[in-house]
């Protein structure tokens, strides 16, 4: 196991949840907005920290954990990154190897982990451009490469897909899906069919509580969406996979 | 990196050797080295100590103003706009009103007091809009004016010309020993700072961003806010409040070098300090043997230099 929660808590958020995370697989929370999605990502994250009841990593409570090991081998992306200032593409990049930086310059390997990263991300091609300069598309890869050069066991993304368009979107979670065969990978998301179409397990969130848990087949039925979302889903069926229509 | 280091030094050491032989009489280095009167005088005991303060003084305000703006992730940050150089100044005016020796303390105090209550306008901990932080600014400096005007009713005679003359920003020969300890701080502070260049880095992005990266992040912000208040205070308390460096001299320094604060901060150190410099040159030479105070040239300069930045990122304001 990697993440296992106990009765967790977190004001305004989170009300006892509890729940175990495999090592490896695609996991996506989804739910209404203020539903306690990003905020119990946070938490796995590391970022928020006076929660009660119990989350551990690993076996260790994550408010014990040292930042710097735990960025290790947690790492997470944010839903966007406001640049303000003219960071380049490889600089953004390069940020991930900090929790192993022991002095004030990159190594050759932080170079060659930011060199992988890139290539799986295919953001090698403007590595020199400043980061404020690139489309939505292109700024998410980064982050994205930017997470992968902490070398991570798990991957935790906040709405990865939100401002991208359908292509990107696809090509996202397909990537997300790769990656997910070798560690866990955790996404909040609010499109449902993605949730449908390439996750492993599907968590539903409803005013902080745990709505559902389980395969998406089984988790996202119209009578759970009805109940959470408030509209009527209705699942197809196909050659080509499951997916839902919805109506109010 | 390291050649724009290099470049910086050297842009730095050759205005420290040249300024001091421009002013108002006419002096030779030679002479100057050879103890022979009055070059000697004029180059050790009136100019020099100047160029240092100025030298100082610059680096100090450069060096927080990358500071502020990394934290506060704003480019429009630096210690005049915020208001924490008019808290310095309200601690130096008490300070002379009640004939206190410890200035520097007293615009210590100020400065940070000011610090406090703009970061107490993000009290959900969320980043400030440009245009809180600006209003903030605007408004921490309408009040300590307020005060200011206050004591300077109240202030004798000869306090009440020591204050406007203090106020209006200028540079003055202060002594060796006084400098030295300036120089210890400010260099001390400085290194300190820069040690922590590539978690800078990271905090410029954002606070999840650099803690989920494994930065102590409450640990740094508040490493980066006592450092500021300590520099713009002590060197307040030296040269009266001296708006636009921490401005001016990071943003043309992120135009040439990038955002990496492994190189902006050395460089803001050095071409801050060399811009001070060239500054109180400017301010001694222009209209010889009248003086115009620096802090009146670098806003003459500054204001509009802060006016065309805001006007080019006015969209993002409103964010």
């Amino acid at each position: 196991m990697s993440f296992v929660a106990r009765q967790l808590d977190y004001p305004y958020g989170l009300h006892d949840a509890s729940f175990e995370f495999p090592q490896n697989g695609l996991i996506t929370i989804a739910g209404p907005n203020g539903a306690g999605k990003s905020t119990l990502l946070g938490i796995l994250a590391g970022l928020r920290s006076p929660y009660s009841g119990s989350c551990m990593f690993d076996g260790e409570e994550i408010r014990h954990w040292s930042k710097r090991e735990f960025a290790r081998r947690v790492a997470f992306l944010p839903q966007n990154v406001r640049m303000e200032f003219p960071f380049t593409v490889e600089e953004v990049v390069l940020m991930g190897r900090t929790p192993y930086a022991s002095g004030w310059f990159q190594t050759a390997e932080d170079r060659s982990a930011a060199e992988e990263a890139m290539t799986t991300t295919d953001t090698l091609s403007f590595r020199g451009r400043d980061f404020r300069t690139l489309s939505g598309g292109e700024a998410q890869r980064v982050i994205l490469a930017s997470a992968l050069t902490q070398r991570p066991e798990v991957l935790l993304l906040d709405e990865p897909a939100t401002h991208l368009d359908l292509r990107h979107q696809l090509s996202l979670y397909r990537l997300l899906g790769e990656l997910s065969k070798s560690r866990l990978v955790v996404a909040v998301t609010h499109d449902l069919n993605l949730a449908l179409q390439f996750s492993d397990r599907v968590m539903v969130l409803e005013d902080g509580r745990i709505a559902g848990d389980g395969t998406p087949a089984n988790v996202l039925n119209p009578a759970l969406i009805a109940r959470v979302f408030g509209v009527q889903a209705t699942v197809h069926g196909g050659l080509n996979g499951t997916w839902m229509t919805y109506e109010v | 990196m390291s050649r724009s280091v290099l470049l910086s030094t050297a842009v730095l050491v050759a205005v420290v050797i040249i300024a001091p032989l421009l002013g108002s009489s006419h002096i030779e280095l030679g002479r100057a080295f050879a103890g022979v009167s009055p070059d000697h005088e004029i180059f050790f005991y009136a100019r020099l100590p100047r160029v240092i303060l100025a030298l100082l003084g610059g680096a100090a305000l450069s060096v927080t103003g990358v500071l502020f703006q990394c934290m506060l992730r704003d480019p429009l940050a630096e210690p005049y706009t915020l208001g924490v150089s008019s808290g310095a100044s309200v601690g130096a005016v008490i300070a002379i009103c009640l004939g206190w020796r410890a200035t520097g303390v007293a615009s210590l105090a100020g400065a940070a007091l000011v610090l406090l209550m703009v970061l107490g306008m993000a009290v959900d901990g969320r980043r400030l809009s440009s245009f809180t932080l600006l209003l903030t600014g605007v408004t921490m400096n309408s009040m300590a004016f307020a005060v200011i005007l206050f004591l300077h009713n109240l202030a004798s005679f000869s306090q009440s010309f020591a204050i406007s003359r203090w106020l209006m920003g200028g540079l003055e020969a202060v002594e060796y020993s006084t400098l030295a300890w300036l120089a210890v701080v400010v260099i001390g502070v400085s290194t300190l700072v820069m040690a922590y260049a590539p978690h800078w880095n990271l905090l410029a992005v954002g606070d999840d961003w650099a803690a989920s990266r494994g930065v102590s992040t409450v640990r740094l912000t508040t490493m980066g806010y006592i450092a500021g208040s300590v520099l713009t205070g002590l060197v307040t308390s030296l040269t009266g409040p001296i708006g636009f460096v921490g401005l001016i001299v990071p943003h043309a320094l992120r135009l040439k070098l990038g955002a990496d604060h492994r190189a902006l901060l050395p460089c803001a150190f050095l071409l801050g300090g060399a811009f001070l410099v060239v500054c109180d040159t400017l301010s001694r030479t222009v209209i010889a043997p009248t003086e115009i105070p620096v802090g009146v040239l670098t806003a003459l300069c500054g204001g509009p230099f802060f006016l065309w930045l805001l006007k080019s990122r006015r969209r993002s304001l409103w964010l």
